[in-house]
């Protein structure tokens, strides 16, 4: 059942032209932000070549154009998720999934999976640009992979920020606006972090940031990974008790 | 419990904030019926239909489908409805044949049905043409009527529809009517609607909610026996006085109306034919003798105009 939803949810994205060209700008910057740190790195390369232990291509084109990555889909995802609920409140069609035998979690958990699927296809046309360098250079797959999965958690965490701000509201504008301000400010909430003061810590870990650059550096660390899953299930339990409000009495 | 109870309601209410918008309804359906859910706007017919359906929870009270509680076992007892809101939930990037497979595997119709389904729902709802358009380009007629295949499409036992004539052509009224009454046979029926005609038409059964509250449920029979009422309309030439008419035996009450027109109340039997004797040996010049019918349009604005709702009007329902 959820799969079924899920299903609607990512087949509803591209009949609306949005996603078609959500994916068209993402990969037209990625790849112009791509070509440009290639050409940075082939200027380098020289200077790199006679240094022991120098960074290599991964560290060097890879790992910037991924950093890049999650600031652009910071802004383009609150765009995919913003009609996921607001759109189904405002054309009053949630009352179909409502009266079917779904539950509530279903649905939510449903739909989230249709907004992961698409980021998906996102990533997949994002990472084929640094799997094109294997043609010609030596890549360092298992960075390669950490800053996938870093990417993966990110997206991951934005559609469940997005679906929970989709939640609160009619107007998918709204959702949007919202979501990206909460995804921009947990993005930046680090800053304050860098002048030491007291609490500083505690502002440096919620950031989304610090815990996605160890991920970049090749660094698996556990807790980042904890991190993600943590935020995902908090907005996701969020969506459904929201989602839930509106039937139950109050 | 009846074992044919398909719906059996207790004691709902539904407060929103301090507004209490149903209070204290309860009714039964059981197979072969139609129920008809008469009421003004805002008397709580929709958030009772909302909950009968899931998608409001009672503040109190219980429901049951097909002997299976709403609020415990949702899921098993969803599976036993099938819901028209107000507005039909319609996605308008969908074609009629995409919407309709994705509400038949919402219902959990199983994979190999879901063709011959979707099939059967659009041949009863008149759709076979219009399968491969976009509902967002039918006219408002037609998503009523996708509306209507989509809450039978899975075969449900209970069929609830919330206002499903609204905006439809006389002709497509006709048809929707009649798919009513058809679906009736084998189904239990819930329809709402403000055409008071359409309730004589289609339903067995009567309910009137105002404020909140079931102020009349009756069956259609009995409901026919509400509409006699106990009065005759009478026309003399030469009108006696009306004490005289109201000794007439069978007589409890004489109104005078003008233009020698009376309506004479009775109890028990109809004292017409006491009356037109009584006129001819007293020569009163007897010109008309009409028993009067009331129209159901009458009962709704008696029981739904006055402040204390009628307590006697919770007859039986099954």
């Amino acid at each position: 059942m959820i799969g079924t939803i899920a299903a609607r949810e990512f087949k509803a994205l591209f009949l609306s032209p949005m996603a078609w060209s959500i994916l068209a700008v993402v990969q037209l910057i990625m790849a112009y932000l791509f070509l440009a740190q290639l050409d940075t790195y082939m200027q380098l390369a020289p200077r790199l070549a006679g240094i022991a232990g120098a960074p290599g291509v991964t560290d060097l084109v890879v790992a910037p154009v991924f950093g890049n990555a999650a600031v652009i889909l910071l802004l383009i995802a609150p765009l995919i998720t913003m009609r996921v609920l607001s759109e189904e409140r405002r054309a009053r069609t949630l009352s179909l999934l409502l009266s079917a035998p779904v539950s509530m979690t279903e649905i939510v958990i449903g739909k989230y999976l249709g907004v992961l699927a698409f980021f998906l296809v996102l990533l997949v046309m994002l990472v084929l640009m640094p799997l094109a360098l294997l043609v010609g250079a030596d890549l360092d797959l298992g960075k390669l992979a950490g800053g996938l999965l870093g990417l993966s958690l990110l997206l991951g965490a934005f559609a469940a920020a997005g679906l929970f701000m989709s939640s609160l509201t009619e107007q998918p504008t709204v959702a949007a606006v919202s979501s990206f301000g909460l995804l921009l400010l947990l993005w930046i909430v680090d800053w304050a972090g860098s002048s030491g003061t007291e609490g500083s810590g505690v502002l440096a870990y919620l950031s989304m940031l610090r815990h996605f650059e160890s991920l970049l550096k090749g660094v698996f660390d556990s807790a980042d990974v904890a991190y993600y899953g943590l935020f995902i299930f908090t907005f996701l339990v969020l969506t459904i008790q929201r989602m839930d409000r509106d039937r139950l009495p109050h | 419990m009846d074992t044919n109870s398909l719906i059996h309601a207790e004691h709902l209410y539904r407060y929103y904030g301090d507004h209490c918008a149903v209070k204290a309804v309860s009714f039964e359906l059981s197979k072969g019926e139609v129920l008809g859910f008469l009421g003004p706007n805002g008397a709580g017919k929709s958030t009772t239909m909302q909950m009968l359906t899931g998608n409001l929870a009672p503040s109190a009270g219980s429901v049951q489908v097909s002997g299976i509680d709403l609020l415990d076992n949702p899921t098993s007892a969803k599976r036993q409805l099938g819901y028209l809101p107000e507005q039909p939930p319609l996605y308008r990037d969908l074609t009629v044949d995409e919407y309709l497979t994705y509400c038949a595997r919402l219902h959990r119709v199983a994979g190999r049905y879901i063709k011959e389904a979707v099939q059967r729902a659009k041949g009863r709802c008149g759709l076979e043409p219009e399968g491969r358009r976009l509902i967002g380009n039918l006219s408002k007629g037609y998503q009523q009527r996708v509306g209507i295949a989509q809450a039978i499409l899975h075969n449900p036992s209970v069929v609830i529809l919330d206002e499903p004539t609204v905006g439809l052509d006389p002709i497509q009224i006709r048809e929707i009517r009649a798919l009513i009454r058809e679906l009736g046979q084998e189904h239990g029926i819930i329809l709402s609607t403000h055409i008071l005609p359409e309730v004589q038409g289609t339903c067995t059964h009567v309910q009137i909610i105002n404020q909140g509250q079931l102020v009349f449920a009756d069956s259609i029979e009995g409901l026919e026996a509400h509409l006699h009422s106990q009065h005759l309309i009478v026309v003399f030439r030469n009108p006696p006085a009306i004490n005289e008419v109201q000794a007439l035996p069978g007589i409890a009450d004489v109104e005078p109306l003008g233009e020698n027109r009376l309506r004479l109340k009775y109890s028990g039997e109809n004292p017409a034919a006491a009356v037109a004797e009584q006129a001819v040996t007293r020569g009163w010049g007897l010109l008309e003798l009409v028993p009067e019918r009331r129209t159901l349009e009458q009962i709704f604005i008696e029981l739904t105009c006055q402040d204390v709702p009628a307590t006697s009007a919770t007859g039986e329902a099954a």
